[in-house]
């Protein structure tokens, strides 16, 4: 290679990473004027912050049934701020601790079911004809299967961990993500930059991944953002149906431990309402978050502070 | 509509053949050939999609568990015979194909098999149970669609405003709240009761026994009373936001502009030229949410002991029995396409444009 060659690669890839940083930080500015995205992201910090710290906030044993500190079902006290369960375990410990699973199966299952939307989405926008129509046919056919019962059938029938409840979640939530992502794959094919890459002899995987996936990916954020939420309540579902896997403390899990504990008939609120706030809270910052990228992406939706 | 525009139709097919797509049968049976045309589709994409189902309740429910006897033995001893035998009984021992062919004849019929824990067939099952939960989340999705379409016109008619803002901030927070949680929340707070608080309502089922006439309805009343606030509070912030999506999608149109120019009034402009064209993604919402919903209320049917499907698919789960679960799961797919089809099919109704 010449050496004028090598430094013209040089400047185009140092153009584009200025071009990317330019367009992050144009994004931040933009994403900043949005007032419920912005708490959206604090509460994330925090709790992703509370995960992280769990062993030393609730120390490593709060899930042990065998020696645990407190009696059963004690009422909120200095020593338990939040009371304890049937076993006599603290609380608040539990709830650090299901902040750990309710984000990873948050976290991955809206990962996995983005990325099976992605692939399909970009693949059946690249390649059209019968092929492309049978892959959204069978999208359309999930699209209308009822997702929560599928994915509940689904832990039903598979053995009963972390890794079922993830793949219950991902692979029944991916088809809006790839009706999304094809109808922005046909867009951004139609214009001329794909005909000369085209021309210049790119092949179909460079075309799709150097061309088109640049471009569907802010698409592709907003839409994780906001599948996370929905994969976090479903975890809580599962869970709470007794789906999940059962040596791993979740909020869900602690719904369900309250209930059988008869936490209901006796009246015992304390027991019963943190894990749903916390549920909440963290499917509500990641809505919002996601409505925010949304409306920075797609100013027209409308949806922001205006 | 369609009685004007099928007389047409029926002389321009008595005529003779006529070119499929360009007749210069003029435009309204034109229209009602491509209806009749949309129509066909929809109903094929329907079979399809159900005949789908089948598939998939097969396959989950015979190859990932592995061997079904094994399943249903498990934790017994039992001899290679009684094995075989079971085997023979389920039809097990016929290759895979015949097996599916014989599950699809059933199905359609209407056998769905029998109950492992209930030992009574699952069609009759789920018929008893069906009324419960066509009550409950008829009454929930009629009170959520109305108050998401009235309170999502507010919100939009009045964006950026503190009411759209309390609106659309309660709306998503509830819609972040697991149903079941709200549930057992409210059967805490106005059931068993909190300090001041009086137990006002059942805590579950759907009637105390005894009632009749009009007394029994207000009995049913009273038991519903909390599932429907449940589904209500966790549903409407779909059919808000779509709403309220769909009016600002209206708001700058050219004839909203017009009809002020005319001298109409703010809330006429809205009522008669802006709200009806903001409805129509609006009505495809509800029927969605009608199929969804009969999935959506089994966690609230658990909570409240409800007497329906949703109950009846919890009791299956926790068993589990396969049969049962298989049967409720192409129940509510079933639902589910069935609502998207009379969304597909009335649309083109109420917007001409569709489906042309």
């Amino acid at each position: 290679m010449t050496a004028p060659a090598a430094t013209a690669a040089q400047t185009a890839s140092a153009l584009a990473r200025a071009r990317r940083r330019s367009s992050v930080a144009r994004f931040w500015r933009s994403y900043r004027t949005h007032r419920a995205g912005l708490f959206g992201l604090c509460a994330l910090a925090v709790i992703a912050l509370v995960a992280l710290a769990a062993p030393l906030l609730a120390g490593s044993d709060v899930q042990s049934v065998t020696n645990a500190p407190g009696a059963a079902l004690e009422s909120p006290s200095a020593e338990f701020p939040l009371g304890t369960d049937q076993f006599g375990r603290s609380l608040l410990g539990l709830l650090v601790w299901g902040a750990r699973i309710s984000l990873t199966v948050g976290l991955m299952a809206a990962a996995l079911s983005v990325a099976i939307g992605t692939l399909v989405g970009i693949v059946a926008g690249h390649f059209g004809g019968w092929f492309s129509t049978l892959i959204m046919r069978i999208t359309d056919w999930f699209l209308v299967m009822p997702t929560l019962v599928l994915a509940i059938v689904l832990a039903t029938v598979m053995s009963r961990s972390v890794w079922t409840v993830i793949l219950a979640i991902g692979v029944t939530t991916w088809p809006t993500t790839a009706r999304l992502v094809r109808a922005q794959t046909l867009a951004v094919e139609s214009r001329p930059y794909i005909e000369r890459a085209t021309a210049l002899g790119g092949g179909h995987g460079h075309i799709m991944t150097r061309h088109v996936l640049p471009n569907v990916m802010p698409l592709v954020l907003a839409q994780t953002t906001l599948g996370i939420s929905y994969a976090i309540l479903t975890e809580a579902t599962l869970a709470f149906l007794g789906l999940g896997d059962p040596d791993v403390v979740s909020w869900g899990g602690m719904l369900q431990d309250a209930r059988e504990a008869g936490a209901v008939s006796s009246g015992h609120w304390w027991y019963l309402a943190p894990p749903g706030i916390a549920i909440a809270l963290v499917a509500l910052a990641f809505t919002l978050c996601g409505r925010a990228v949304e409306s920075v992406l797609n100013p027209k939706l409308g949806v922001s502070n205006r | 509509m369609s009685t004007a525009s099928t007389a047409p139709l029926a002389e321009g097919t008595a005529d003779g053949p006529v070119p499929v797509k360009t007749g210069p049968s003029g435009p309204r049976a034109r229209s009602a050939r491509a209806y009749l045309l949309y129509v066909a589709g929809k109903l094929g994409g329907a079979a399809v999609s159900l005949f789908a189902v089948l598939v998939t309740s097969f396959f989950l429910f015979r190859i990932i568990p592995g061997d079904p006897v094994r399943t249903m033995t498990h934790g017994r001893q039992v001899s290679a015979e009684q094995l075989a035998s079971l085997r023979h009984q389920f039809g097990l021992d016929l290759p895979v194909w015949q097996q599916f062919t014989g599950y699809c004849v059933k199905a359609l019929s209407g056998d769905l098999g029998i109950s492992y824990q209930f030992h009574a067939p699952v069609g009759e099952l789920i018929a008893q149970k069906l009324p419960a939960t066509l009550l409950l989340t008829g009454v929930a999705v009629v009170i959520y669609s109305v108050l998401g379409l009235w309170l999502g016109t507010r919100s939009a008619w009045h964006r950026g405003r503190l009411g759209d803002k309390v609106n659309t901030g309660v709306a998503l927070t509830l819609w972040s709240v697991p149903s079941f949680w709200l549930g057992l929340l409210l059967i805490i707070t106005f059931s068993v009761g909190i300090g001041p608080i009086p137990g006002m309502f059942p805590t579950g089922g759907m009637e105390s026994g005894g009632a009749t006439g009009f007394a029994y309805v207000a009995d049913v009343a009273h038991h519903m009373a909390l599932p429907v606030v449940t589904l209500v509070a966790v549903g409407y912030a779909q059919t808000l936001l779509v709403m309220r999506a769909s009016l600002l999608d209206e708001m700058g149109s050219d004839y909203l502009t017009t009809a002020r120019a005319k001298g109409l009034r703010d809330d006429l402009v809205r009522r008669h030229h802006a709200v009806p064209n903001a409805l129509l993604p609006t009505v495809t919402m509800v029927f969605i949410n009608l199929g969804h919903v009969a999935a959506g209320s089994i966690l609230v049917e658990t909570v409240f002991s409800w007497p329906g499907l949703g109950g009846l698919f919890y009791q299956a789960l926790s068993v589990p029995d396969l049969p049962l679960v298989q049967g409720l799961f192409v129940v509510f797919a079933g639902a589910m396409i069935l609502m998207n089809l009379l969304a597909d099919l009335l649309y083109p109704l109420l917007d001409p444009r569709v489906g042309r």
